[in-house]
């Protein structure tokens, strides 16, 4: 991907097969990982290391129901969203002016936390290690299933569902507008 | 304190965008008045200049509106808190509560924009049904009869499809819908046929979605992200037509990410002067105004005025909260129902609304007087990744995908369940949580009336039959809240529903109500609330062309431009009435 990563090589590949763990890929399934999930963990990740930050895709249309594409093109934020996306994202990391209700964990810590818990060397080991480490993560492996499953079945332009992969598996046909459906479409079984 | 920049000097301020704030400007620029819309949220649905074309940021992309709180609030920025009683402590969940968007148009944004009318019986349900133990009902003091003539008016300014003589039911009306109702999705002929055999009476829902080019705007082309997402291409006309109107006349000062901290009264102490408001960049501002109308919604609109300690000699502020108790019955097919074409929910059922003999029999063998359910949305399910989120991870999770277990093979009846008026349901400030701007969180006590449990468990395997007469294989009931929070579903804790009512219930009697049938408050001579806050009643449908037609209402009577009652037109006589029982 153009930007520049927040997670290092390793991380990545960490992010990668715990989340090909959690929805694996299979014959006309794609697994998380070839969907795309460490990039689009990462795009979360590293939001502000790009401007305008990558926390909203643009709008009306993505151009794969026609019209012009705009969903790449990702939206500013204003002061006070750009606050609570870099407190959410960062951390409160002390900061007054982040803690108006305390301080906050933020995303970057608990994967930088969860990665290094589920092991530098989870990439290479059996499936079944794997899953064991997975069982013990608790709530990180919640965060991470809800990402990967964020990443395989939501928008491209966020990083995920590459090539449509996630859409294509489960024959959804995604976004469509402008051209929508037609009345017949939509009373037709 | 910090230095107070003199902003505008208006006739009439408005707090909130929404339904309710976007009819009043419409109303009262249409008079000839100057008006500043003051809105905390940010604009992600217009521009401001003249043709006011959208502004193009609405998207169908379910991460940004399902994940990342595009429409808002954003539960880190602008916190609520929930407890069921005062025996949760503080707060039993930070964050996330009855989270309605927080922008300009309000809580219309989000909707699938259902817009039934009510029927004359939800306006006095104590005379009509009798009083209910622990809860504080009351007949509301405007019947259906003189709001007629309102929610006509609303059905044309916000453009409303729908079909007369469908819903036998319905109340009289004096006018036909302004557009024809929109393609049937399949799922709901099939669901709607498999009601009709069992006796209920399915009708077309009334939606404030365009069948055809009406307003300026196009007609719907039935993209299928339509609950929880803004139309991207304008087809949803609340508040969308309003808001355009007003801002046509050049009079209407619209101003997002402008938080009201306070409503300012003048010496008298029984006028209001203006309210002050935050900017973004944390300057406060004044504006001056002849009249202030509170269109915040039930849940800000008390929380202004409890930080003010204002408008509250009843005590009521915030009292006698009210949702729908919503009973989701979701039935499992053999087949596809494509739910992701089509306006999510295209017809409804009020049958639940009318208990029958064996209905109020139920109810009282379980010591209930009588028991009302509520309309029933026959509607599709949720997106891909809610979906899959609904899953368990591994693998499994590709198999239940490709079938489509929970979306694609799925449909789901909404009861949309009366919800009674307890005083001890209310909306205040939380102790401890804050928002942002250092302003208190408010904070949502609320626990149901076993009214509503009753009615849900009651109806909810009449619901199962109907899909199982549809063809479902399985069926499902969940409720929100959940019975027991330690055993909450996805749906969590708190009460999901976005129909949030009654804190500044109308009344004859400033005893006992906030403000007056014309929605003035009792207590500020010069302040109106044009918002679901003055409903007496949850009733048991959808709230919004009610909140238009009472903002209709209270405006016009505000610039002295009532309108004439109306009566039955010819046709369009109140519905015969169900025709045949139902099993």
């Amino acid at each position: 991907m153009a930007r520049p990563p927040f997670l290092t090589p390793r991380e990545h590949a960490v992010v990668a097969a715990a989340c090909d763990r959690l929805i694996p890929p299979e014959e006309n399934s794609p697994g998380a990982a070839a969907a795309g999930a460490a990039d689009y963990i990462d795009g979360l990740l590293g939001a502000f290391l790009v401007d305008p930050p990558r926390v909203w895709a643009g709008g009306p249309f993505s151009g794969r129901g026609g019209g012009e594409a705009s969903f790449h093109r990702f939206l500013p934020l204003s002061p006070l969203e750009e606050l609570a996306w870099r407190t959410r994202i960062e951390g409160s990391r002390g900061r007054p002016e982040r803690e108006w209700n305390g301080p906050v964990v933020g995303l970057q810590e608990r994967y930088r936390e969860g990665l290094a818990a589920l092991g530098d060397d989870f990439a290479g080991m059996a499936a079944e290690e794997q899953d064991r480490r997975l069982d013990g993560a608790g709530d990180f492996a919640r965060l991470l299933y809800q990402h990967a499953c964020e990443a395989t079945y939501g928008a491209p332009e966020y990083g995920g569902n590459r090539d449509l992969a996630g859409w294509r598996a489960i024959d959804f046909p995604g976004d469509v507008l402008p051209r929508g459906w037609t009345d017949a479409e939509v009373r037709d079984p | 304190m910090p230095p107070v920049t003199p902003d505008a000097d208006a006739d009439a301020v408005v707090v909130g965008s929404g339904p309710g704030g976007a009819t009043a400007a419409d109303v009262l620029t249409a008079a000839g008045w100057d008006v500043v819309v003051l809105e905390k949220g940010p604009n992600r649905l217009l521009e401001l200049e003249a043709p006011y074309a959208l502004k193009g940021d609405l998207s169908n992309d379910e991460i940004k509106l399902w994940f990342r709180w595009f429409l808002g609030p954003d539960p880190l920025l602008e916190p609520r808190t929930y407890r069921r009683t005062e025996a949760d402590g503080d707060h039993l969940l930070v964050g996330e509560v009855n989270n309605l968007p927080s922008g300009v148009g309000g809580g219309a944004i989000h909707a699938d924009a259902k817009m039934p009318r009510f029927r004359e019986d939800d306006f006095r349900p104590l005379s009509r049904w009798g009083p209910m133990e622990g809860a504080a009902l009351a007949d509301w003091p405007v019947g259906y009869d003189e709001l007629e003539a309102y929610y006509a008016e609303a059905e044309v300014l916000v453009g409303v499809e729908g079909e007369v003589g469908a819903n036998p039911y319905a109340s009289w009306r004096s006018s036909p819908f302004p557009m024809p109702p929109g393609p049937d999705m399949y799922g709901a002929v099939v669901s709607a046929a498999a009601a009709e055999r069992l006796g209920y009476h399915p009708y077309r829902a009334p939606t404030a979605i365009n069948t055809v080019a009406y307003d300026g705007r196009p007609a719907c082309t039935n993209c299928g992200f339509c609950g929880g997402y803004g139309c991207p291409i304008g087809a949803k006309g609340d508040p969308l037509g309003p808001l355009r109107r007003a801002l046509g006349t050049g009079r209407c000062h619209l101003r997002p990410r402008s938080t009201v901290t306070e409503i300012v009264l003048d010496g008298t102490g029984r006028r209001a002067r203006g309210v002050r408001y935050l900017d973004e960049a944390g300057v406060l501002h004044e504006v001056t105004a002849r009249h202030v109308v509170l269109a915040g919604g039930a849940f800000e609109t008390p929380r202004l005025l409890l930080r003010n300690g204002l408008a509250n000699s009843s005590g009521l502020v915030g009292r006698n909260l009210t949702f729908h108790f919503q009973t989701f019955v979701a039935g499992g097919f053999p087949f596809r129902l494509h739910p992701h074409r089509g306006r999510v929910v295209t017809h409804l059922h009020d049958d639940l609304l009318v208990p029958t003999e064996a209905d109020l029999s139920a109810a009282r063998a379980a010591g209930l007087p009588w028991i009302r359910g509520g309309v029933v949305e026959h509607g599709a399910g949720p997106g891909p990744v809610m979906e899959a989120l609904a899953y368990p991870p591994g693998p499994v999770h590709n198999q239940l995908m490709r079938e489509s277990v929970a979306r694609d093979r799925l449909w789901v009846f909404t009861m949309q369940g009366e919800d009674m008026p307890q005083p001890t349901n209310r909306v205040d400030l939380d102790p401890v949580v804050r928002d942002v701007h250092g302003l208190p969180a408010g904070r949502v006590t609320y626990q149901p009336h076993g009214h509503e449990t009753f009615a849900s468990a009651h109806w909810a395997p009449a619901l199962e039959s109907v899909l199982r007469e549809a063809g479902a294989t399985w069926t499902d009931v969940s409720t929100s809240p959940p019975p027991d929070p330690a055993r909450a579903g996805p749906l969590g804790v708190a009460p999901v529903s976005r129909h949030v009512m009654g804190t500044c219930r109308m009344g004859v009697d400033p005893a006992t109500s906030v403000v007056d049938p014309l929605g003035r408050f009792h207590d500020v001579e010069n302040m109106v609330c044009a918002d679901s806050s003055v409903f007496v009643t949850s009733t048991g449908y959808n709230p919004t062309l009610t909140i238009v037609a009472l903002a209709l209402r209270a405006c016009r009577h505000l610039v002295g431009d009532p309108l004439p009652p109306t009566g039955p037109a010819g046709g369009l006589s109140p519905g015969a009435g169900p025709g045949s029982s139902r099993r």
